[in-house]
């Protein structure tokens, strides 16, 4: 009975604080702006079971993704018998899923040999981390905070699986093989050295992993939304919200359309009544500009670096980093959200997410080659925010490079991005002769 | 042999005659304009013709699609041209347009329908592809069997729109020394010249783009770097040039290429 109430306290402390925080984060999409709307539930569903169940993107760095995709898959099988400890511990139960039959014994079993690939998949990651000089983890946007939230996390997942093997083990010796509820593959080779042990001190080991793991999944889960592994949560979610369109679509300025018609047509200004909504900021200057999606993709960001590795500007030694956009919104948000809750969407600290967290030299380095986007494996558009950004420079500050400006005044004047007269549209289509055999 | 010229017909005259042409070839500004890429708007007009295709150009009527302005974030010019374009494709009642650019390609197909187009757009790979799995363009297999190939996949034919199969399916036609770059599909590298880089100088860096590519290139070993791209095109020649290896490599669009062979 101590050991429930004990139980339902912790619990109830860990869905508190874990419901505060989340609800703060998921606060600030109040401030962000309409994307698009959510409709093609079964195309969402496919794309959700294809790259997020599926790891599919993940696999394009096909050994490290094997790795990743052992893990996710481990967390899949694994939450089964953290669910059934959640109920246990509240209960007073034992092995409540038992009567799933042979049910319960693949859960059980797939739970134990992904104990162990998940661990040395861990293993495998902080090893690379801690020891190898991965390119990919390095950066501008890479400060020591950032090794060390990624190593916290790794080794959390390390002792969470290291504490579910030796529950498993302690069980599976305490029972002698006899009552034994589930299968147990690996823990049943590892359980050797538990031999010749009397049967109390097995049971003190089996409570301590018990406790360990499960207290170690309340902590995981409070600590994940002031991490990069966040992602746990948000991955899913963002896959199945990605936006559908092919990657060279850009999302149309519906305001301006409304603009140019007028310009172009302009009876249609007695036609249609002007619009009540102010129209707003032209494109993306700070946190409260960017789009749910924006948020979204920045919350789930990994900060794996796969964009910033196929990024030509970044391979060629330029300032821009994919994965420093993304992670600068998450960063700007953060910082900026608590005064927005309290003086409301217009209030100012003197910062923006455009020149103090993103300078003008990144925005103008990147091709929208999309190669960022095509490679993130959990669909975060990178193109789409920096157009959004370049946008904002633009129309409302008149800023670009001067090359740019030059293209922009000749595609007024003549129609084209170079200074050539239309009238010299056909003159390719002089003296062309055909060879007839 | 006989020798034809070959008249490209323009909308204007053909609407002025009451004709409607079946396909609008959109020649687009590089295509027009610059003095390289202008051979595969003739190469292209060559094969359409060979093929005796219902087509017209707009000719002094065609303007810029928007798209530099646009990945610069002029979406105020974008949306002008755009909608000037789309006025004047209404006019003639144009359907159906057939592309050399990918840029055109993917603000026609992708974009234009947001403004309230309805074109049915074609890329002239899909085009030339089509027109020789259904037998309508015979290709002589000997005439560039013995060259090596390489294909630099354009930003905006192969992420942004998936088009991957049918130029490698025409250049296997064309020879059966087609080599792979090391990034290539949807890996490919960019040239370095989308999203307004084409008209600026980079910004500061270690290395410019498309020498990072063409270094790619030329550790194919392949004689032939095939684009399909007016921005490529500039970007990859200027790689070869810069790496002194224009005597020996050089670089053509797939479009040039089947005319090669075609010997037309």
């Amino acid at each position: 009975m101590v050991k429930q109430l004990v139980f339902a306290i912790t619990l109830l402390a860990t869905i508190g604080i874990f419901s505060f925080t989340i609800n703060r984060i998921l606060n600030y999409f109040r401030f962000t702006r309409p994307a698009f709307q959510v409709r093609h539930f079964n195309q969402r569903i496919w794309l959700t079971l294809n790259v997020a169940i599926g790891q599919t993107k993940i696999f394009r760095r096909p050994v490290m993704g094997f790795f990743h995709a052992l893990v996710f898959w481990g967390f899949c099988v694994i939450a089964f018998g953290s669910i059934e400890m959640i109920i246990d511990g509240l209960f007073g139960t034992e092995r409540c899923l038992k009567f799933l039959g042979p049910v319960y014994d693949v859960i059980t079993a797939s739970g134990d040999i992904f104990g162990l690939l998940v661990g040395i998949s861990i293993i495998i990651f902080l090893v690379r981390r801690v020891f190898f000089h991965i390119k990919r983890f390095e950066g501008i946007e890479m400060k020591s905070v950032s090794h060390l939230d990624a190593n916290i996390a790794l080794g959390m997942i390390l002792f969470l699986m290291l504490s579910l093997l030796g529950m498993n083990m302690a069980y599976y010796a305490g029972m002698g093989g006899t009552g034994l509820e589930g299968v147990y593959p690996v823990s049943r080779l590892l359980s050797g050295i538990f031999s010749g042990m009397p049967a109390a001190p097995i049971d003190l080991i089996y409570e301590i992993c018990w406790w360990s793991h499960i207290l170690l999944i309340f902590v995981f889960a409070n600590v994940l939304p002031y991490s990069k592994h966040f992602h746990v949560f948000m991955s899913i979610p963002n896959v199945f919200l990605s936006r559908l369109e092919p990657l060279g679509h850009l999302p149309n300025m519906d305001d301006i359309t409304r603009e140019v018609q007028l310009m172009l047509n302009p009876d249609a200004n007695f036609a249609t009544p002007p619009s009540d909504a102010p129209v707003g900021r032209f494109g993306i200057r700070d946190a409260e500009d960017v789009t749910w999606k924006n948020y979204l993709d920045s919350l789930a960001c990994t900060e794996c670096g796969r964009c910033t590795a196929v990024c030509p500007a970044n391979l060629t030694g330029k300032r821009l980093s994919p994965r420093k956009i993304i992670m600068d919104v998450r960063a700007r948000m953060k910082e900026k959200g608590p005064g927005m809750v309290r003086k409301g969407k217009e209030f100012s600290d003197n910062k923006s997410l455009v020149r103090d967290y993103i300078s003008e030299e990144e925005l103008w380095a990147c091709t929208t080659c999309n190669a960022c986007a095509r490679e993130c494996p959990i669909n975060i558009n990178h193109p789409v925010l920096i157009v959004d950004m370049r946008r904002y420079l633009v129309m409302e500050e008149a800023s670009a490079p001067g090359g740019i400006k030059g293209v922009f005044s000749n595609i007024e004047n003549n129609g084209a991005p170079w200074q050539f007269s239309p009238e010299d549209r056909l003159r390719w289509a002089q003296d062309i002769e055909l060879h007839i055999n | 042999m006989e020798v034809r010229k070959v008249e490209i017909p323009v909308m204007a005259d053909l609407h002025a005659r009451g004709e409607r042409p079946e396909f609008l070839f959109w020649v687009g500004c590089a295509g027009a304009f610059d003095d390289q890429y202008q051979k595969v708007t003739r190469a292209f007009a060559k094969i359409l013709t060979f093929l005796n295709v219902s087509y017209a150009v707009l000719g002094k009527e065609e303007s810029c699609t928007g798209d530099p302005a646009r990945r610069a974030g002029n979406e105020m010019l974008y949306q002008m041209q755009a909608l000037q374009n789309i006025a004047l494709f209404n006019a003639y009642g144009i359907r159906k347009i057939i592309t050399i650019c990918p840029h055109c390609y993917n603000i026609f197909k992708n974009e234009y329908p947001d403004l309230g187009a309805k074109l049915d757009v074609i890329n002239y790979l899909q085009f030339l592809d089509q027109c020789i799995l259904s037998g309508k363009l015979n290709i002589d297999p000997h005439a560039l069997s013995d060259v090596s190939i390489t294909y630099h996949d354009p930003c905006y034919l192969g992420r942004a729109n998936d088009i991957y199969f049918e130029p490698r399916s025409i250049l296997r036609k064309l020879t059966s020394k087609v080599v792979e770059m090391e990034r290539n599909k949807s890996f490919a590298l960019c040239c370095g010249a989308g999203g307004g880089q084409m008209f600026k100088e980079a910004e500061k860096g270690n290395k410019e783009v498309y020498i990072e590519r063409i270094e790619e290139a030329l550790r194919t070993e392949a004689r032939v770097i095939a684009t399909a791209c007016p921005f490529c095109m500039t970007m990859l020649t200027d790689g070869i040039k810069y790496k002194n290896r224009e005597a020996e490599i050089k670089n053509y669009d797939i479009a040039e290429l089947i005319v090669q062979s075609l010997n037309i």
